[in-house]
């Protein structure tokens, strides 16, 4: 039996974390917007390489990383963020300052992460999903701060009902969550002030 | 005795901080650009200024800069003065990145005191160092109080406050730092720019990010994000009016500061914003002092 | 033709030339090197690792070297060099009941186990210039100790065994917080109330903790004990799994025991306020010890009447680093928000002078 061996990180990991984040801020800030996010990680299945890579830039062993069920069964992707993040992985979603998602239609509801408090709503979770695909001029109207007037967004596949718990999330502001979704080299995000209407 | 191992300059990481600091400053950043005028609590380093100098705002920057970034520094509006040139200098010794004083040629903007004259962009972020970012500091001293008091959206002594300037000056007296309320929510301190600034955070298409690192706060404003400068209907918000044009490049509409000529009551209002003044005057803007040759 | 002013960098680096400059002193002087600093400065040295929350004398020395003896800027040098130093992990507790002792007394107890120890104090010497040392005498050596160290378990230990004093709570399994690391909310718990102390200016705690005595916010104290000497610092590295020594460090402990008369929860005893210093700095340690017990107010369910009862005013303003920034940073051109201020004062006027001008014209 040999050893399993634990697949490389960045291979510049101050410039890639970098670049990595900025696409992250610029997602939040401009909610959805698509960045790129060219992420050549080598990482175990199920853990995408987008996946990994918000890992690698914003987690590390002072925070709390949840995994989804596909995620957390899979040794060789546990090893791969112990050893890359050092995170204290948690079992319970609302511990976790942040959530990898592999599978969006088996997410945990919105209200089972990490909300924060009216004192403190920064001590939320930010969940990162790995969806199919992430497309400008989609089916989401989105408004809020980020966005000049109307912006549109496609995600793939979205799930029934997770635009009426985005609703939901956005009337305990300033509680709640942040949506950040990754596809194949792209990242978009909306973040607990967006409000998402299907159209 | 030991030897004391110091540090090459180059010895340190890429715009100085650890990545480790860098993480932690940048998952701040995220929070406070999905909670926008709060104010997030973040581990400030002792960095190698002193406080209440710009160690916030250098924190920020370092943690959001990259090798394509274009810098530009500014204290007052101007890139020449001393902590500008010195801040300035502090990035292009430790992150090699290139530095401008061109508001336009510039990715991030840091700044005390000023917002550039030139409206911003959308391909630029702007980084405000913060001395003070609690607004209701001056009437409750207790950050325990004053956390509560956000909690509940309770700004009614900010009311108070202003209701009583009103009522003793016939107007609001705050002329600078002067409180927002941000996306309907939370009210901010926009860091001790001029009033005259304040228009220029509402529906701004640049991202800004404010950090006070002596009081250990990062808090942001997204763009195209709602910032009102608190008012009352019978005494609407106004910015500094000033009678004069720019003496260098006739700018009207521009922040001006005030120069003392001599002992004698002599004095003439010249542009806040250096590099806004410079612009104007290549385009050929002249001014009643600045003299044909300049 | 007015010019506005430019050059600034120019301007620093000849502002920077001319400090190294007068950093130096005239060159007929012998250049002063960090092992005399170290070892003839000693307890400048001490305050500068003390509050630059760095135990490295090397360092520390030439730091002071570099500010030309400004403690405070030493302090702030040393801080910013510790910042971007990689952490391993935390070193064991230190053990100071095993201490090497230089230096131990005890103001409660006429003798105890392991005795008084005067070691190298300023106590009792008269405060007399000494026109000797300007001459550069050599001193005679001095006394030496024959006998072995007896064992100097704590005086506080003493008491804990009748049990007249607070019991000392033993270790919770929660983890030490660092201010350093995580941002101070507040209330805070006595670990980080003690490392903001310890990183706490001397002269702000000495006010604080003398406060105390005239009556802003009481607390009985008596000096259980000081002690200074070295100490083992000891580290368990994981693959390990057993500590192995670092070193020694020199530290002063302070043990003050406070008269206490009880109340609905807790029987009349006396309490406890801690102080912990890298090498030998009493007055630090005894401050803060002094300012620890002080801030205890809460949990022995007296009220906050007093500043050093005032835990977000003692650990948002003990910070001499922070302290001078802020202070200092006023001098930072101010112009634009000043001119802001002339506006207003201007605007202001001129109302006030309309206003006396019609009160005057009512009159008339």
């Amino acid at each position: 039996m040999s050893a399993p061996v634990i697949t490389a990180g960045f291979a510049d990991p101050v410039i890639a974390a970098q670049a990595h984040f900025h696409a992250l801020m610029d997602a939040l800030a401009r909610p959805g917007s698509i960045h790129d996010f060219p992420a050549a990680l080598d990482a175990p299945a199920p853990l995408t390489p987008e996946l990994a890579a918000t890992a690698l830039t914003l987690v590390d062993h002072e925070v709390t990383l949840w995994l989804d069920a596909p995620l957390a069964a899979s040794k060789a992707v546990v090893d791969y963020l112990r050893f890359h993040t050092g995170a204290r992985i948690v079992a319970d979603p609302a511990e976790a300052a942040f959530a990898l998602v592999s599978d969006v239609a088996a997410m945990p509801a919105l209200a089972e992460f990490g909300q924060g408090s009216d004192e403190y709503p920064d001590r939320s979770t930010t969940i990162v999903v790995a969806v199919e695909a992430l497309a400008a001029d989609g089916s989401l109207q989105l408004a809020g701060p980020g966005i000049r007037d109307r912006a549109r967004i496609g995600i793939a596949s979205w799930p029934a009902g997770l635009t009426a718990e985005i609703a939901a999330n956005g009337a305990q502001f300033p509680r709640g969550v942040d949506l950040v979704f990754t596809a194949s080299g792209q990242v978009a995000a909306l973040p607990r002030t967006t409000r998402v209407s299907e159209v | 005795m030991s030897a004391v191992a110091a540090p090459q300059a180059s010895g340190y990481n890429f715009a100085y901080l650890d990545e480790q600091t860098k993480r932690m400053i940048r998952r701040a950043i995220l929070k406070g650009i999905a909670i926008p005028g709060y104010q997030v609590p973040f581990a400030s380093r002792e960095m190698p200024m002193p406080y209440g100098w710009g160690t916030g705002g250098v924190q920020v920057t370092a943690a959001i800069i990259g090798p394509d970034d274009v810098l530009k520094v500014i204290d007052q509006g101007s890139d020449d003065t001393t902590n500008a040139v010195s801040i300035r200098k502090f990035f292009a010794k430790t992150a090699g990145v290139a530095t401008t004083t061109e508001t336009k040629a510039a990715t991030i903007i840091q700044t005390r005191h000023r917002i550039p004259e030139r409206t911003l962009t959308e391909k630029q972020t702007i980084v405000y160092q913060v001395p003070i970012p609690e607004p209701l500091r001056f009437l409750e001293p207790r950050e325990t109080e004053t956390r509560k008091l956000h909690a509940l959206a309770d700004y009614g002594l900010m009311h108070v406050k202003l209701y009583e300037d009103i009522a003793r000056h016939g107007h609001i007296a705050t002329t600078y730092d002067y409180p927002v309320e941000v996306a309907d929510r939370y009210v901010m301190n926009p860091s001790p720019t001029p009033k005259f600034d304040n228009p220029k955070m509402h529906m701004s298409e640049a991202l800004q990010l404010f950090g006070a690192g002596r009081e250990k706060r990062i808090y942001a404003v997204p763009p195209f994000t709602k910032v009102r400068s608190l008012d009352f209907e019978d005494h609407p918000f106004e910015v500094q009016k000033f009678d004069k044009p720019c003496a260098l490049c006739a700018a009207t509409n521009v922040y001006l500061d005030e120069v003392v000529l001599d002992d004698r009551g002599g004095r003439m209002f010249v542009c806040s914003d250096s590099d806004h003044c410079e612009e104007r005057r290549a385009e050929g803007h002249r001014g009643e002092l600045s003299g044909e040759a300049a | 033709m007015y010019v506005a002013v430019k050059g600034g960098e120019e301007a620093i680096d000849n502002a920077h030339g001319l400090l190294a400059h007068e950093r130096r002193g005239p060159v007929s002087i012998p250049d002063l090197s960090p092992d005399q600093i170290e070892n003839q400065l000693a307890l400048a040295v001490d305050r500068v690792m003390a509050e630059g929350s760095l135990y490295d004398p090397a360092l520390a020395a030439l730091a002071i070297k570099q500010a030309r003896g400004d403690l405070i800027e030493a302090i702030f040098l040393v801080r910013a060099f510790r910042t971007t130093l990689p952490r391993f992990g935390n070193a064991e507790p230190v053990e100071t009941g095993a201490m090497a002792i230089e230096r131990r007394i005890s103001a409660t107890f006429k003798d105890l186990p392991g005795g008084q120890v005067l070691g190298p104090t300023f106590d009792y010497t008269h405060r007399l210039i000494d026109f000797l040392l300007a001459a550069g005498v050599t001193p005679p050596a001095p006394a030496e100790v024959t006998t072995e160290q007896e064992a100097s378990p704590r005086v506080t230990d003493l008491l804990d065994g009748e049990g007249l004093i607070e019991q000392e709570l033993r270790d919770d399994g929660a983890e030490v917080g660092d201010l350093t690391r995580a941002p101070l909310d507040f209330p805070a718990d006595r670990d980080l109330r003690l490392q903001a102390l310890a990183r706490g200016d001397e002269g702000f705690l000495l006010a604080l903790g003398y406060s105390t005595q005239r009556g802003y916010g009481r607390t009985h104290p008596f000096v259980g004990e000081i002690r200074f000497g070295e100490v083992m610092a000891e580290f368990v590295p994981e693959e390990l799994g057993f500590a192995v020594p670092l070193g020694t460090v020199s530290l002063t402990e302070c043990q003050m025991v406070n008269q206490f008369h009880g109340s609905a929860e807790l029987p009349p005893q006396f309490t406890r306020g801690y102080g912990l210093v890298f090498g030998q700095s009493e007055r630090k340690a005894m401050s803060m010890s002094l300012v620890d017990r002080a801030l205890r107010t809460r949990e022995f369910g007296e009220d906050v009447v007093a500043p050093a009862q005032d835990e977000e005013f003692v650990l948002s303003h003990c910070d001499n680093v922070q302290a001078t920034g802020f202070v200092e940073h006023l001098k930072l051109p101010h112009y634009v928000d000043f001119q802001a201020e002339l506006g207003l004062v201007r605007q202001m006027r001129a109302e006030y002078m309309a206003r006396q001008q019609e009160l005057k014209e009512a009159a008339e």
